[in-house]
């Protein structure tokens, strides 16, 4: 276990910061609401995996990030993008394919990212990104930076040989990385219960001789505190962490599972109780921090943050197929390099004689 | 004769199979409650138990390996990945293990394990779940590939994959699962490796494909047929065994010879028929052999960008059109 935290637990202190925490949950909310309706529209294709109830695993974890840390997660990442302070705009022109989502329309729903934001990718093989995060605080810590890395997952990537590999190299190279598990309980169907031998996730720290926690990931003040903590020993001492943060997925694993096969209506239903949007309104406002008002305008504010998101990102433009090429190499001598290739190439062919093969 | 799904003739397969034989059983990720990501094993959890219709956790490289000791034991698991995409988290233990055991052990012990996992693309699935990567896997000896596109080939296949002795990647297709076709009545009903169909005939052009591009080549089949040019459609059926006898019989009665895959043409299956069509049939050929495939691009999200991706009913018109411009039939 780490030492006990230096630096005293953030709690939350002043109206801006609830204000802000809240905003970003309820813009979350409806951005995934409306994303579910635009998916039923056929705006949207491919997978759609939809964080509603995550809310406060996310919002909590981003918030606590120090500009220069990095971050990374899962597909389930429309949330991640907007916590990073992706335009709302250009993550739904994302997922509509336009020229001008985040990616250029070439990602989609699962691979968002916001370089400039030092936001390194929603990942779609599971498990995958925890040895990318590894890497990415290796070149931290390689050039001596003071920053720290965020990789997020969910509970179904513990049980991948990755998980294990990252988290030995984290703690044998002592990497500045806080991997955090989204435990929203169950993979696709499968419950953690049915999946993992040691079901306390955060336990599996211990095998590194790691710190690891495990704490209410639907208390946002909570996971904001946690995250600011180890992410603060991460940046200071070099020393990586394992959090779990305990949450609950109200829908399906995509937009194609009802999510009612494997769990129960009791179980959804004792899970939206726990609400983490409601619970932290009700908690600033019995504090006298949001005034009923102010919770009202923060919902209608972002329904029309979303409203013209969708507007705009429906009007933007679909990529050129003929850009279909670009960035498959960056090197500025590719095309040198592949100019002798012909027909058959993967880009000689264009122009030539041969197009039906592109 | 009845009309099934695709996967509902997987679905009848495996169960007959389980039915046949108690050392058969399934493994994968979400098989049993969930009824496997896309439906193939419904039903099957119930029918069987959780003993023989094992859920795994997300943990391909174990439970593959896991499927190879067991095969080694003599058991016969039929191993669910997913989508081809996650077979390469356990591509050491299918190409370094399950590939090589028979041969390093000279003889002595087995690998019968199949490995039933679906390709393709066409949903907007983007980079990392679209990808057609079998023809990796056929140029790998010790283990066999196959890719059925119909649905008698889908239970025939399967039902024989199960029952052989070594390592078999099966290849199934996205796009496909919804496809009828009908089954023979047949209980007995079995698809031997290795052998290709020729599943139209023609006398202008071979045009030869596998899984779901077989059905884009019949559709452009009859569009040509339209215009008078009978293009000769062969299914390969199995990649490794590969029968390129049956293409090559083929392409001596058409003199040309045209390969459509959805997988990238570089290094892939028609770089391999072309080989052995140049060696089979160099003084039949009219023309040179041509190929098809999808855009070497990882594949993009964006519909547009897809569709000019993908390797579509009319980029093969256009390569079969312009193989027989070449060498004089308009
Ligand atoms: C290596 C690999 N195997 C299987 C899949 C298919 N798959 C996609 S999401 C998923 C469940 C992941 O669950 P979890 O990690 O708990 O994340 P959650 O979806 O709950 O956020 C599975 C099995 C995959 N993407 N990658
Ligand atoms: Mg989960």
């Amino acid at each position: 276990m780490a030492k006990a935290a230096e630096t005293p637990p953030d709690t939350l202190l002043d109206k801006d910061t609830a204000l802000r925490l809240f905003r970003m949950m309820a813009l979350i909310r409806r951005f995934e609401e409306r994303t579910e309706e635009q998916y039923t529209r056929a705006r949207i294709g491919g997978y759609c995996h939809l964080a509603i109830g995550e809310e406060a695993s996310t919002v909590g974890a981003i918030d606590a990030l120090e500009p220069g840390d990095c971050l990374y997660a899962s597909y389930r990442d429309h949330g991640t993008a907007l916590a990073v302070g992706s335009e709302p705009v250009a993550v739904m022109a994302e997922l509509f394919g336009k020229e001008t989502g985040v990616a250029h329309g070439r990602g989609g729903s699962m691979h968002l990212m916001d370089v400039q934001r030092r936001f390194f990718g929603g990942w779609g093989i599971v498990g995958a990104h925890l040895p990318i995060a590894t890497g990415t605080a290796l070149a931290l810590s390689y050039r001596d930076l003071p920053n720290a890395v965020l990789c997020q997952f969910g509970d179904g990537a513990v049980e991948t040989g990755s998980f294990h590999e990252a988290l030995n190299l984290a703690g044998v190279w002592d990497l500045p990385i806080v991997f955090q598990i989204i435990n929203n309980q169950y993979g696709m169907g499968t419950s953690v219960e049915q999946s993992s031998a040691e079901p306390d996730l955060w336990r599996r720290a211990a095998a590194y001789r790691m710190h690891g926690e495990r704490i209410d990931g639907n208390d946002v003040l909570a996971v904001r505190e946690a995250t600011a903590r180890l992410m603060g020993i991460a940046r200071r001492e070099r020393r990586p962490a394992l959090l779990e943060t305990i949450t609950y997925r109200f829908r399906g694993h995509s937009v194609a599972d009802a999510g009612k096969v494997y769990r129960s209506a009791e179980e959804i239903e004792s899970w939206r109780k726990r609400d983490p949007i409601t619970r932290f309104g009700l908690h600033c406002s019995e504090r006298g921090l949001l005034e009923q008002d102010e919770i009202d305008q923060v919902w209608s504010d972002v329904a029309a943050e979303v409203k013209s998101a969708i507007d705009e990102a429906l009007g933007a433009a679909f990529p050129d197929p003929d850009t279909l090429y670009e960035h498959v190499y960056g090197d500025s001598a590719w095309r040198e390099q592949f100019s002798r290739m012909r027909a058959g190439a993967p880009f000689g062919e264009r122009g030539e004689e041969r197009t039906w093969q592109t | 004769m009845a009309d099934l799904t695709y996967r509902e003739a997987l679905r009848r397969a495996l169960d007959d199979e389980l039915a046949r034989d108690p050392d058969v059983f399934l493994m994968g990720e979400e098989i049993g409650r969930f009824e496997g990501s896309y439906k193939v094993t419904a039903g099957l959890w119930q029918k069987y138990g959780p003993e023989r219709v094992r859920e795994t956790p997300i943990s391909e490289e174990g439970f593959v390996g896991a499927g190879i000791g067991a095969a080694m034991m003599g058991l016969r698991p039929v191993v669910e990945i997913m989508t081809i995409n996650f077979i390469l988290v356990a591509m050491d233990q299918v190409i370094n293990h399950a590939a090589k055991i028979r041969y390093m052990f000279g003889g002595a012990v087995g690998v019968p394990m199949v490995i039933r996992t679906p390709g393709g693309a066409g949903a907007q699935l983007t980079a990392q779940h679209s990808q057609s990567l079998e023809a990796w896997f056929a140029g790998c000896p010790g283990i066999k590939v196959v890719a059925p596109a119909s649905v008698a080939d889908a239970y025939g296949m399967l039902k024989t994959a199960i029952r052989d002795d070594d390592p078999v990647l099966f290849c199934e297709n996205l796009v496909m699962y919804n496809v009828t076709g009908t089954m023979p009545d047949d209980p007995d009903y079995t698809v031997p490796l290795g052998r290709a169909a020729v599943v139209r005939e023609g006398s202008d052009l071979t045009l030869v494909a596998h899984s779901y591009t077989v059905q884009r080549a019949l559709r452009v089949a009859d569009t040509m047929s339209r215009d008078g040019i009978e293009i000769e459609v062969v299914d390969l059926r199995s990649l490794r065994p590969l029968d390129a006898e049956t293409v090559a019989e083929s392409v001596r009665k058409t003199s040309r010879a045209l390969i459509a895959e959805e997988g990238w043409s570089t290094y892939g299956v028609g770089a391999e028929l072309a080989a052995r069509i140049h060696r089979l049939c160099f003084d039949d050929l009219d023309a040179p052999v041509e190929r098809v495939g999808g855009a070497e691009v990882p594949m993009p999200y964006s519909k547009p960008l897809e569709l000019a991706a993908l390797p579509l009913e009319s980029k093969i018109e256009a390569a079969a059109r312009g193989l027989l411009a070449e060498s004089g039939i308009a």
